[in-house]
């Protein structure tokens, strides 16, 4: 293919729409701009919390106001003025719908347009789905088959509601409301959330599954997860994401943890495409979120799963802590940048526990003027005997205007450890490209081809039900960006 | 079914192809031999829509239709197939899915239905027969770790399933053992018809004792300087290209 050709299909491919771009009219009850110890006490006091989530709340934020903004990701952005984010924003509902005809039809029609409809789950998957758009469920499903084995899985308001004790026990555990700059606005703001328990010994018998959506203009999206597995419990949970175009940049500062007791199993799934913004840049989501699991217990493991086609800058580091011994953590991704997205994203294993191992996948894909960094720490402590740990990072781009970086750390204090690093940079070439091109298969069916074979290893660690949305995903962020 | 007309073509600047003539009409196998760097891979690439050369003159009619106003993948769902001389890895992409794909958006230039599942594999059952490659061959990632043999096989089976019109096989002998090449050559003997042809680009006449041409012309020097019956194959072979080299040479001084 000559030059001019790649650029032509460049171009084209990297002018395809943002294509979830709209916003729902729903009545917004919103806290004024900005955020103070007033603002706090608002969204405390506005979801009727119990006062020591309010003090841990407040510490939080006392803590935040110390700290600084993290600036050793490889990304840039101008400032944030974290004074003009609105810090609280609810749908207003009148009463808790009892079932789907109860669900206010612009919010349905909204999970249509995004591909979801939660009448459609409902009957063909299985899936139990806590929809979260803006900050406040507003639709628990399945909850009657999960209450009937005692897993609990709701919002994060009603579980500080119905089981304070848990929510008490757990919260910050795994991912201290001090950890980071993040993390510390997540813990004084957050609004709302998922929250899921598995009692011991149980194994969930379906995916659970939260879509979020940030759906009110200049509205920071502060959620909170929080997994438990107790012992020898198992269960699968999806998260997915998709944000309405804007022109201003919106923050999303998620917290998650998880914490896995002897013997339990979590798989934690993620299809994350908030709007990426413009094709100048302007605009697209800033995603800078914690994400942590701890293998408390021995033979405990966590796995993440996630793909990340979307937002303008991502900063995300889904780790694991493996403390009990023989647990294990995985780590599969992969990321997708496009435009003028920015992306640094990897992953942190931290073994603590004897034998304990992790294995991390990592797949980078770079078009545009877009730039995907990995960085990844395995880190193995002095008790940490035979610890192992294997790495791959591949990177393959597109076209010649995007970086592909690999920042790989490793801290080794037990010598009984094994510690493996592979990685490959590869460029998607013109050979591939007329190869399909000449067997009759057009150049974004081409590129969806070899960027889903690329990414394999990884999307077949996916639910089924997420693998064919997120096949799709992978298509669409690409369309257009090959030469 | 295929007329290239005064076909003259550059890379880069430098003339490859400097006025080729050949017309192919279906049901006829056509060899085009030639020594090496005489631009026969380039007339395959030209004719498969390969863009990084630039036609500078002339013209090449496929069914009625100007050749070169197609992109590459309207000239494969025309019927135009190339077994390439090095076929391309597309990892972690199996053969099932690769073919499936192409299989289908053929199917959408012409307007028919996507096929189902079941007429798929029964068809890569029957035609996996044909060119006797293995079923594992199907999970495996495209021509990735395939053999010389293995890949060349591949892409006879490629041209099984898709049921060009007009073949065009890239030195595909190169790299085959006698094996490999009698299989090869096999299932393009059962795939050929009265409706479709083929066009064997080799430099040696050995693949022609399996595949045997109804023409043979001699590509030298971005011309076609000499065309006739599988003899001439045969007389290239004991002669060498050196005297045809000489003839053409002469009549251009």
């Amino acid at each position: 293919m000559s030059q001019e050709q790649d650029t032509q299909i460049l171009d084209k491919l990297t002018k395809s729409e943002y294509k979830y771009g709209w916003e729902s009219k729903f009545e917004s009850d919103s806290a004024p701009k900005g955020l103070s110890e007033d603002i706090v006490r608002f969204i405390s006091a506005k979801k009727n919390e119990p006062e020591w989530l309010l003090e841990w709340r407040l510490k939080a934020y006392r803590k935040w106001l110390t700290m600084k903004e993290p600036k050793w990701p490889n990304v840039t952005f101008p400032p944030i003025n974290y004074q003009d984010i609105i810090y609280y924003s609810a749908p207003k509902q009148k009463a808790k719908p009892q079932s789907m005809d109860e669900i206010d039809p612009e919010l349905r029609e909204t999970f249509e347009k995004l591909g979801i409809s939660l009448d459609e789950q409902k009957r063909l998957t299985g899936v139990a789905v806590d929809a979260v758009i803006d900050s406040v469920s507003v639709a628990t499903t399945f909850k009657k088959t999960l209450g009937e084995l005692g897993i609990i899985f709701c919002s994060f308001s009603e579980a500080v509601q119905e089981h304070p004790e848990l929510v008490k026990k757990y919260v910050g555990s795994v991912v201290p409301a001090n950890d980071n700059y993040f993390a510390a606005l997540n813990s004084a703001v957050f609004s709302d959330g998922s929250f899921c328990y598995i009692p011991k010994g149980v194994r969930c018998p379906m995916e659970l599954s939260t879509y979020f959506r940030i759906n009110a203009a200049n509205t920071g999206q502060f959620e909170r997860t929080l997994i438990v597995a107790e012992e020898g419990s198992y269960v699968s949970y999806l998260e997915g994401c998709t944000a309405p175009m804007r022109d201003e940049h919106q923050l999303h500062a998620a917290v998650v943890e998880i914490y896995a007791a002897k013997d339990a199993e979590v798989k934690y799934s993620t299809v994350q495409n908030w709007y990426p913004g413009n094709d100048e840049g302007k605009g697209g989501v800033y995603n800078f979120v914690t994400k942590r699991g701890l293998c408390a217990g021995d033979s405990s493991k966590i796995s993440w799963t996630q793909v990340e086609t979307g937002s303008a800058i991502t900063w995300k580091y889904p780790s694991c802590i493996l403390k009990g011994d023989n647990s294990v953590g995985e780590f599969y991704s992969v990321a997708v940048t496009n435009k003028y997205q920015q992306a640094d994203t990897g992953t942190k294993m931290t073994h603590i526990g004897k034998n304990t191992r992790s294995r991390i996948v990592s797949k980078g894909i770079s078009a545009g003027k877009s730039q995907n960094s990995y960085r990844g720490l395995v880190k193995v402590l002095k008790r940490a005997e035979n610890a192992r740990n294997f790495s791959q990072c591949d990177s393959l781009l597109m076209g010649d205007q995007c970086g592909a970086h690999t920042f790989p750390y490793i801290e080794v204090d037990n010598t009984s450890a094994i510690v493996e690093h592979e990685a490959t940079t590869s460029k998607i070439g013109e050979d591939q490209i007329f190869y399909c091109n000449q067997r009759g298969i057009d150049d974004e069916n081409a590129v969806a081809l070899i960027v889903n074979g690329f990414a394999k290893e990884v999307m077949n660690k996916l639910p089924m039900e997420f693998a064919v949305e997120a096949r799709k995903l992978l298509a669409l962020t690409l369309e257009g960006s090959v030469g | 079914m295929l007329k290239i007309n005064n076909l003259k073509a550059s890379i880069e600047g430098k003339d490859i192809l400097k006025g080729i003539n050949l017309e192919v009409k279906a049901g006829e196998i056509h060899a085009i031999m030639g020594p090496n760097g005489s631009g026969k891979s380039t007339l395959a690439s030209i004719l498969a829509g390969r863009e990084e050369f630039e036609v500078t003159d002339g013209s090449i009619e496929y069914q009625e239709k100007d050749l070169l106003a197609l992109a590459p993948e309207e000239r494969a769902a025309e019927g135009i197939f190339l077994a390439f001389q090095y076929p391309v890895e597309i990892p972690g992409v199996s053969s099932t899915n690769f073919l499936k794909t192409a299989v289908n958006q053929i199917r959408e230039y012409k307007g028919i239905e996507p096929i189902n599942s079941v007429e798929f594999l029964s068809m890569l059952k029957d035609k996996m027969k044909l060119v006797d490659i293995d079923q594992s061959l199907l999970q495996r990632s495209v021509n990735e770790g395939f053999s010389g043999g293995e890949k060349k096989r591949n892409e006879i089976f490629q041209m099984a399933i898709l049921e060009p019109k007009l073949s065009i096989l890239d030195e595909t002998d190169s790299g085959l053992d006698i094996d490999a090449l009698k299989i090869v050559s096999d299932g393009v003997n059962k795939l050929r018809s009265k409706d479709n042809a083929t066009i064997v680009v080799t430099h040696y006449q050995r693949l022609l004792n399996y595949i045997v041409p109804d023409y043979v012309h001699v590509l030298y020097n971005g011309r076609i300087v000499k065309s006739g019956g599988k003899e001439l194959a045969i007389e290239l072979e004991e002669k060498g290209y050196d005297w045809i080299k000489q003839e053409s040479d002469a009549q251009l001084a």
